[in-house]
């Protein structure tokens, strides 16, 4: 049991540089949250203010509702897989998955039952008595891995523990990871810059920027309903698309002008100069040969077939659209083509702040 | 690349030949410099284990006649000569054992902790080394008598232990940064405090390299002489009794001590020269 409260945490480096600026974040016991954001951010920071390794300026850290925000890490109760592994050379596998159990004095036979028991969980049995000098890079993982489940923390601790596997094992491990943490129960953070990491592994995902948390949500949520544009731009691949447009109303609706076009607005929508973001999903956005009501005449640039689909860049006056089509659509470069956008996908932010405008939900 | 493959051929071999020169002046500059370092230490070593008879030959020989230990033995039997040698090896331990308590926390405070005018301390160290052991060691003798510790091990040991701390602080920081942080913070995240994840985790992975430091310790320590012949007068180390004896002394002995002095310092030299590299910053893991 064992939830995570985090009040005004701030870090100051160098007296000057807010890595993590006055963050507040809940994660709830056995949830598995997923801290996103781009190199910088403040992101591996706050982990390893979780962890211990640092420690805040100012602001509070619970977990499972002691104030731990003082105590070294061996009196947290969590364990940590590190971005490069740092599994210990000098021992075996045996005995860096028995290092945490050691110390904490377990008896010799417990330890024996529960590193077999990790060491069964993450496939590693045959090497046990190996040196991680021994074991390929994803092997050295999966000893990062067992010696921290093994400790049966409250919370784990999870920093780019796959930005050091190639591409395939990647892919592999990831689902592997989802599996063992939902069968483990244990509360998790998990620190990536890679976004389909994060949308794949999260319960929730918090963006982060420039030390502050952007958004808490489901990856659903994040992916369809971004709380700004650095959000929108950032999840997703290819990132949302945003359109410059202007509101206006018309024939007793309301339009968002865009160039010389224009498609329907919610009537609701409202900005001081009525200067608007209009972001859109590559795979939300229909794309037509003909003309079509409420859609927006385009010119192909460049068409790129990604097997599954064909990723087609199009141009509106100076601004560029990237659309999802199927793969056996006839597009061609210099073609005329017709940007429908799906009723409801279309999400609306302030051009200066670009913060989402009030149509959320 | 392009204009290369399209040049003529003769500029081509033109070029070749220069850069083979080149090779040929290289290590041909470097075979000089190596025979200017290693004839001297042949010469010492093939006449130090010859006959005593053979020793006064000249032309020396350059390939032995005869192995014997009748040189060295003459060396190792000469009055005051075993006595001076424990007191180096007493000598040598001590200022290890004080360096290392001493330089290695220094060394290991340099490479984990970003402390303001860490670049600085680093640098002051090392221009400690520029001050002249002459001027340091007459005032020093003065302390040692007042401290009733001169023409001691212990005064001796002291002296070395001032002259060899820069280089352990800077070869024990550059191992201890070798062993990456990250282990470390590991080893702290599975209930190690502190010392205990130093204990566990640093020191067995620095134990080589710290092993290195201390070698070169005792070598410093072992082929000092000045500092020994000015704090010394009746107990003297070895380097210093053979300095005072040497000009008086019979050929065997000279070439018995060089040889006996240099010996030590090329094979721990020889063994632990990665480390010594590693202190200039070279990645050598």
């Amino acid at each position: 049991m064992a939830e995570i409260r985090l009040q005004g945490v701030t870090k100051i480096f160098d007296r000057r540089v807010r890595a993590v600026d006055n963050v507040d974040l809940t994660i709830a016991d056995q949830e598995f949250v997923v801290l996103l954001g781009p190199s910088g951010c403040g992101k591996t920071t706050l982990l390893r203010m979780v962890a211990g390794l640092e420690y805040p300026e100012s602001g509070r850290i619970e977990i499972g509702g002691r104030d731990v925000t003082d105590l070294p890490p061996r009196k947290r109760d969590i364990a940590m897989v590190f971005q490069s592994y740092a599994v210990f050379p000098h021992l075996t596998v045996f005995d860096n998955i028995a290092f945490g159990l050691k110390m904490k004095k377990t008896p010799k036979a417990e330890i024996k039952r529960r590193v077999e028991e990790a060491a069964a969980l993450v496939e590693l049995s045959p090497f046990l008595e190996r040196y991680p000098a021994q074991l390929s890079g994803g092997q050295r993982q999966r000893v990062a891995v067992a010696r921290a489940i093994v400790m049966q923390p409250a919370v784990l601790l999870m920093d780019e523990p796959l930005s050091n596997l190639d591409a395939l094992l990647r892919l592999n491990f990831r689902a592997e990871l989802k599996r063992l943490v939902r069968e483990l129960k244990t509360t998790t953070i998990y620190v990536t810059h890679d976004q389909v990491e994060a949308l794949s592994l999260g319960d929730r995902i918090a963006v982060m920027r420039e030390g502050r948390i952007v958004q808490v949500g489901t990856p659903t949520e994040v992916y369809d309903r971004p709380a700004t544009e650095f959000v929108g731009g950032f999840i997703g691949n290819p990132p949302m698309n945003f359109l410059r447009g202007h509101l206006e109303r018309e024939d007793g609706r309301a339009w968002v002008a865009i160039g010389e076009q224009r498609i329907p607005a919610p009537e609701s929508l409202a900005t001081k100069d009525g200067e608007v973001l209009v972001g859109i999903r590559a795979e939300n956005i229909e794309a037509l040969s003909e003309p079509a009501p409420d859609s927006i005449q385009t010119r192909v640039d460049v068409v790129e077939p990604l097997g599954s689909h064909l990723l087609v860049t199009a141009s509106l006056g100076d601004q560029r659209v990237k659309v999802l089509a199927r793969s056996d659509a006839p597009i061609q470069p210099d073609d005329q083509l017709w940007l429908r956008p799906e009723p409801g996908k279309l999400r609306w932010f302030d051009r200066e702040t670009g913060e989402a405008l009030g149509t959320r939900g | 690349m392009t204009a290369n493959v399209a040049a003529p051929s003769s500029e081509r071999r033109r070029r070749a030949r220069r850069r083979l020169l080149g090779r040929v002046l290289l290590y041909l500059g470097a075979a000089l410099l190596a025979l200017w370092v290693l004839a001297p230490i042949y010469i010492i070593t093939v006449t130090a284990f010859s006959p005593r008879s053979v020793v006064y030959d000249y032309p020396k020989h350059l390939i032995p006649r005869e192995v014997s230990a009748e040189t060295m033995d003459f060396f190792v039997n000469s009055t005051g000569v075993l006595p001076s040698l424990w007191r180096s090896v007493q000598v040598a331990l001590v200022t290890l054992a004080l360096s290392t308590l001493i330089g290695a926390p220094a060394g290991y405070a340099l490479a984990r902790f970003a402390f303001r005018g860490r670049d600085t301390f680093r640098l002051a160290i090392l221009s400690t080394r520029a001050f002249p052991i002459v001027i340091l060691s007459i005032p020093l003798a003065v302390t040692f008598i007042e401290w009733g510790i001169y023409d001691t091990i212990w005064s001796v040991a002291l002296m070395h232990t001032a002259l060899a701390l820069p280089f352990t602080v800077l070869i024990t920081s550059s191992i201890f940064v070798s062993v990456p942080r990250d282990l470390e913070e590991a080893a702290l995240t599975l209930g190690c405090t502190p010392i205990s994840a130093f204990v566990r985790v640093v020191l067995p992975l620095a134990l080589p390299g710290l092993a290195a430091a201390s070698i070169f310790t005792f070598v410093l320590s072992w082929n000092e002489v000045f500092a020994a012949v000015i704090l010394t007068l009746r107990e003297r180390t070895l380097p210093a009794l053979i300095l005072a004896a040497i000009t008086e002394s019979p050929a065997p002995f000279r070439f018995a001590a060089a040889w006996f002095m240099a010996a030590p310092s090329l094979i721990f030299i020889f063994l632990i020269r990665r480390y010594l590299l590693g202190m200039w910053g070279r990645v050598s893991r």
